[in-house]
C-alpha cells in the first residue's frame, strides 16, 4: 500500500479533527435536546400563561425543530458565536473564554506535578537495587492507583485545610488581591510581570486540585514507564553501552529513558484528556473558578447553549491534546519522521 | 567544623520568606475585622437583579440586596418598611397607585436617585421583552406621572400582591441614566446601584468583594469590606469556616451545623425560613378517591421526621401557609392518626394485605434529607395499606413533567414564598390554570378565582384561609414541614436570621 506523502500527515489529522468535532456537536446537540430537563420549565414564572410559555420558548428558538436548530446554531457557531446562556445571560464564547485559563493553567500545574513524579519515582524505582524502595513504590504506586481524583481532593480539604490549616481551600486567588492583569492567565501572567506575590497566592490556591488530579496521572505514568524502562534495559543497545562501563543511571538517563519515554508519552496524552474530565468534580470541591466548574452550574440550570458550548470546548482539547502528543511522537523519535 | 557564610543564610532566608508566602493563603485571614467573608452557596450569574432566572433565586437575594435598593424594603420577619419609597398605596377605589420617592439618595456614582429613575425601572421590569420573570406583576400598571418626588400611576389589572413584590423578586430600582449610557453589557461590568455596598471586584464563579457606599442614606454598615466567596459544595462551606478562610457559611447539613456550633468555636443560628417541603397530589387515580388521599396525609409523622431526619430543625406544617405567613391559620390541622388512615383506606376497599398502589417522585439531594423522607413516608404508607414506588428524579426534571402536568400521584417539591402572601403559596401552587398546579379541578379553581383581584384585604385572607381549609378536607396537597436555615459563624460576630432566606451583610455585625 501506499504511503501517504508526509507533508499531507498534518492535514489529515486536522481533517480527522474536524470531521470529529462535527460529530461531537450534532451528538450532543440532539442528545442535550433529548434528555429529561426542559430548560424554559426551569424559567416559567409563577403568573406565567400558555402564550408567556410559548414566547419564552420561542425567544430561545426552542419552538423549532430539532434540525432546524441545529442548522441555526451551526451557522452562527461557524462564526464564533455559540449563543447566549440561558442561566447567565452572557455570550457562551465570553464566558468560557473567561474560565479556560483558569482550568489549562490547572491541569497543566498537574501535569508537570504528574510528570516529575511519574518519572522521577520510575527512574528512582529502576534504579534501586534494595528490594524495600521497588516494594514501597509498588505498594505505593497501587494505592496511588485505586484511589480516584475526587477523593485526594477531599482528603487534601481536611489535611491542609482544615486540620493543618496551611493552604486555602477555595477559589483561584485571594479575594482580597486586586489583581489588574491584560489576561486571564493569572499564573502566567504574574510569573512574567515578575509579581511573584502572586505567582505564590495563585500557586498556594492551585496546589491542592493540582495534586489531586496529579496523583491517579502519576501512579500510571509510573507503572509504563517502569515497565518500559525495564524492556528496555535488557535490549543490545543498553547491555553494550553497560559493557563499556556507563553506569546504571547513565545508561537509563542517556540511553533507555528516551525510548521508554515514547509508550508512556502515548499513553500520558490520553490520560491527559481524562484529567481535563477530572477537573469537572475537583473544580467543584475547591470552588476553583474554571470551566469543570461552570459545567456543572451549566448541567444543573440545563443551560443547552453553555452545556453545547462546553462540550465543544472539551471536545477541542482532547483533539488538540491527542494532535499535540502525535506530534511530540516525532520529536522523540526520529524514525516516525521519515516515511 | 563549617561556617555559614552570608550568602548561606541570604539564601535560607529566601527560601524562609518564599514557603511563608506560599502558605500564607492558608490560615485565618477571614478574621480581619473590618472585613467579612461569607462563604456562600450559590454563584452570582449576573448583576442585573431584574432580568434571567437568577433575579427568582431566593439565596441570590442577600448580594442584590447589597447592591441595590428594593422599592419597599422588607425586615427580617418579612414584614415591610420603608425602602426607596416612604410612602405607597392604593386610591380608595385601587384604580391608581400613588408612591413617594425618598430624598436624598445618591448612586454609587455620586449622581442622584430621581423618581425618573424609579418610574423607567418599573417600566422597564414590565416589559416583556428585558426578559423579568416577574414582569406580569410590574405590567399591572401603567401611565405614570410624576410630581416633585410623588409618583402616581394608573391599575390596569389589580393586584393585590404588587406592593410586596416590591420587596422582593426583581423589585429593584436601577439607574436609567447609568444603565442607557453604559448598556447591558457596561453595567455587568460595573454595576451601579444605591445600596449599602458597591462591587470593588468580581471574579466570576470564584467571588465578589463589596467596599460600604460612602453616600448610603441609610444605616452604615457594620463592616468596610464584604466577601462573598462562592463554595457550592456544601463539605467544602464547612471546611471554608472551620480552616477560617471564612467567617460565615450556611446551608450546610444539620449534622455539621450541631457539629460545628457544640464544638465551642463557632456560634449559629437555625431559624425558620419562607421555605416549605411538600408533597404534589395530582388528580390522577387512584388519588381521585378522597379516601386514598386523606389516608396518606393521616399516616405520616411529620414531627418524627423532623426529629429523626432533620435533627429537630423545621416546623410541621398542615397548609401551604407557614407560621409567620399572612394566611397562616392555626386552626387547620391535619393530625397524624394512622388507625384513621387504615379505617379511610378499608373504606375505599384497601389494607396492609391488599394496599393501594401508586408512584412517589422525589429528587434526591437536591433539598436536605428529601430523599430520606420520602423513605420514611413510603415506610408508614405501607404500614396503613398503601404501597408507594420511589422514583427519583432530577429537579429540571420535575419542571418540566410539572409544565406538562405529568407528575406521579405523588411527587415531593419545595415550595418559597418570602413575601408571605397566600396568592404566592395557595394560589400559585393550587389554581389550576397556573402552570405551577398540580391539582386541578373545577371545584377548587373556583374558590381561588375571585380572591386574585379581590380589592378587600380582609376579606382576601378570609377568602384564602377557606380555601386552605378546604385543601386540607380534601387533600389536595400534602404540606409537611417549614425549613430551617442552618448559619454558622465565628464567635465574635452576631448575625440576624432572615425569614426570606436572604443573608444579607447588613445582617451581619460586630457581636
Amino acid at each position: 500500500m501506499r504511503k501517504l506523502p508526509l507533508a499531507f500527515l498534518p492535514w489529515r489529522s486536522l481533517l480527522l479533527a474536524l470531521v470529529t468535532l462535527f460529530g461531537v456537536a450534532v451528538i450532543s446537540f440532539v442528545l442535550l435536546r433529548v434528555v429529561p430537563g426542559d430548560p424554559i420549565a426551569m424559567m416559567i414564572a409563577p403568573g406565567a400563561s400558555q402564550a408567556d410559555i410559548a414566547q419564552l420558548r420561542a425567544s430561545y428558538g426552542l419552538d423549532r425543530s430539532i434540525p432546524v436548530q441545529f442548522v441555526i446554531w451551526l451557522g452562527h457557531a461557524l462564526t464564533g458565536d455559540f449563543g447566549t446562556s440561558i442561566s447567565m445571560r452572557q455570550d457562551v464564547t465570553h464566558l468560557i473564554a473567561e474560565r479556560l485559563p483558569a482550568t489549562i493553567e490547572l491541569t497543566l500545574l498537574a501535569l508537570l506535578i504528574a510528570l516529575v513524579l511519574g518519572i522521577g519515582t520510575a527512574v528512582l524505582s529502576t534504579l534501586s537495587r534494595r528490594r524495600l524502595v521497588g516494594g514501597t513504590i509498588d505498594n505505593a504506586n497501587g494505592i496511588l492507583l485505586a484511589v480516584p481524583d475526587f477523593v485526594w481532593a477531599l482528603a487534601f480539604v481536611v489535611l491542609f485545610g482544615v486540620a493543618l490549616p496551611i493552604l486555602p481551600i477555595s477559589g483561584r486567588v485571594d479575594p482580597r488581591l486586586s489583581i489588574d492583569f491584560a489576561t486571564p492567565f493569572t499564573l502566567f501572567e504574574s510569573l512574567l510581570r515578575l509579581r511573584l506575590d502572586i505567582t505564590f497566592d495563585v500557586l498556594s490556591h492551585m496546589i491542592m486540585p493540582a495534586l489531586a488530579l496529579a496523583l491517579p496521572l502519576a501512579a500510571v505514568i509510573l507503572r509504563v514507564l517502569k515497565g518500559a524502562l525495564e524492556v528496555e534495559a535488557r535490549q543490545d543497545y543498553a547491555l553494550l553501552a553497560r559493557i563499556r562501563g556507563k553506569s546504571r543511571l547513565r545508561v537509563t538517563l542517556e540511553e533507555t529513558l528516551r525510548n521508554a519515554l515514547i509508550p508512556t508519552l502515548a499513553l500520558t496524552g490520553v490520560q491527559f484528556t481524562f484529567l481535563f474530565g477530572g477537573t469537572v468534580i475537583v473544580e467543584r470541591i475547591f470552588a476553583y473558578p474554571g470551566i469543570g466548574n461552570l459545567a456543572i452550574d451549566a448541567v444543573i440550570n440545563r443551560d443547552l447553549p453553555l452545556i453545547q458550548g462546553l462540550i465543544l470546548t472539551f471536545g477541542l482539547i482532547f483533539i488538540l491534546i491527542n494532535l499535540a502528543v502525535e506530534a511530540s511522537f516525532g520529536l522523540l523519535n526520529p524514525r516516525l519522521r521519515h516515511g | 567544623m563549617t561556617s555559614t557564610t552570608r550568602r548561606d543564610f541570604l539564601k535560607v532566608a529566601g527560601a524562609g520568606v518564599v514557603l511563608a508566602s506560599f502558605l500564607k493563603g492558608g490560615g485565618a485571614f477571614a478574621a480581619d475585622t473590618d472585613t467579612v467573608t461569607i462563604a456562600y452557596n450559590v454563584n452570582l450569574p449576573a448583576f442585573d437583579p431584574t432580568v434571567g432566572p437568577s433575579a427568582v433565586n431566593p439565596t441570590i437575594q442577600a448580594i442584590y440586596r447589597a447592591l441595590f435598593d428594593q422599592y419597599v424594603g422588607q425586615k427580617p420577619d418579612l414584614s415591610f418598611e420603608p425602602g426607596l419609597l416612604t410612602d405607597w398605596g392604593w386610591n380608595a377605589d385601587k384604580t391608581k397607585v400613588h408612591m413617594t420617592v425618598r430624598d436624598g439618595v445618591k448612586w454609587h456614582d455620586g449622581s442622584a436617585m430621581t423618581p425618573e429613575d424609579v418610574v423607567w425601572s418599573l417600566q422597564r421590569a414590565g416589559d416583556p421583552k428585558t426578559g423579568n420573570p416577574i414582569q406580569f406583576v410590574w405590567s399591572t400598571i401603567d401611565n405614570f406621572q410624576v410630581a416633585g418626588n410623588k409618583i402616581t400611576a394608573d391599575v390596569k389589572s389589580y393586584d393585590p400582591t404588587l406592593f410586596k413584590w416590591m420587596a422582593f423578586l426583581t423589585g429593584y430600582v436601577m439607574p436609567k441614566a447609568y444603565y442607557q449610557k453604559v448598556g447591558a453589557q457596561g453595567f455587568e461590568q460595573k454595576p451601579v446601584g444605591t445600596g449599602p455596598y458597591m462591587v470593588d471586584e468580581f471574579q466570576s464563579n470564584g467571588f465578589v468583594r463589596l467596599k460600604r457606599n460612602p453616600h448610603y442614606w441609610g444605616d452604615k454598615p457594620a463592616f468596610e469590606t464584604v466577601i462573598f466567596k462562592f463554595v457550592t459544595d456544601p463539605t467544602s462551606r464547612v471546611a471554608e469556616v472551620e480552616s477560617g478562610g471564612s467567617d460565615v457559611t450556611l446551608q450546610i447539613p444539620y449534622e455539621e451545623y450541631d457539629r460545628l456550633t457544640k464544638g465551642g468555636k463557632f456560634d449559629g443560628t437555625c431559624e425558620p425560613v419562607s421555605d416549605i417541603g411538600m408533597i404534589f397530589i395530582n388528580n390522577v387515580p387512584p388519588l381521585l378517591d378522597k379516601n386514598v388521599r386523606l389516608a396518606a396525609t393521616h399516616a405520616i409523622d411529620k414531627q418524627a421526621i423532623i426529629k429523626r431526619l432533620l435533627r429537630g430543625y423545621g416546623t410541621p406544617i398542615d397548609t401551604l401557609e407557614a407560621p409567620g405567613y399572612l394566611a397562616y391559620d392555626a386552626s387547620i390541622k391535619v393530625p397524624y392518626d394512622p388507625k384513621l388512615a387504615k379505617k379511610l383506606l378499608a373504606a375505599s376497599g384497601f389494607s396492609p394485605e391488599k394496599p393501594v398502589k401508586m408512584t412517589i417522585q422525589t429528587t434526591r439531594g437536591y433539598m436536605p434529607k428529601d430523599y430520606e423522607m420520602i423513605q420514611a413516608i413510603v415506610g408508614m404508607w405501607r404500614k396503613v395499606g398503601i404501597e408507594a414506588t420511589i422514583e427519583v428524579y432530577e429537579i429540571a426534571k420535575h419542571y418540566e413533567l410539572r409544565a406538562a402536568d405529568q407528575l406521579a400521584p405523588f411527587a415531593f417539591y419545595n415550595w418559597g414564598n418570602a413575601i408571605g402572601d397566600p396568592a404566592t403559596s395557595t394560589g400559585f401552587a393550587m389554581f389550576g390554570p397556573s402552570p405551577h398546579s398540580v391539582w386541578n379541578t373545577d371545584d377548587l379553581d373556583s374558590k381561588i378565582a375571585p380572591l386574585w383581584g379581590e380589592k378587600d384585604e380582609e376579606k382576601r385572607i378570609a377568602g384564602w384561609k377557606a380555601v386552605d381549609k378546604y385543601i386540607a378536607e380534601q387533600a389536595y396537597v400534602l404540606p409537611l414541614l417549614q425549613y430551617a436555615q442552618p448559619i454558622v459563624f465565628r464567635k465574635g460576630l452576631k448575625v440576624t436570621p432572615n425569614q426570606s432566606e436572604a443573608l444579607q451583610p447588613t445582617l451581619i455585625a460586630k457581636a
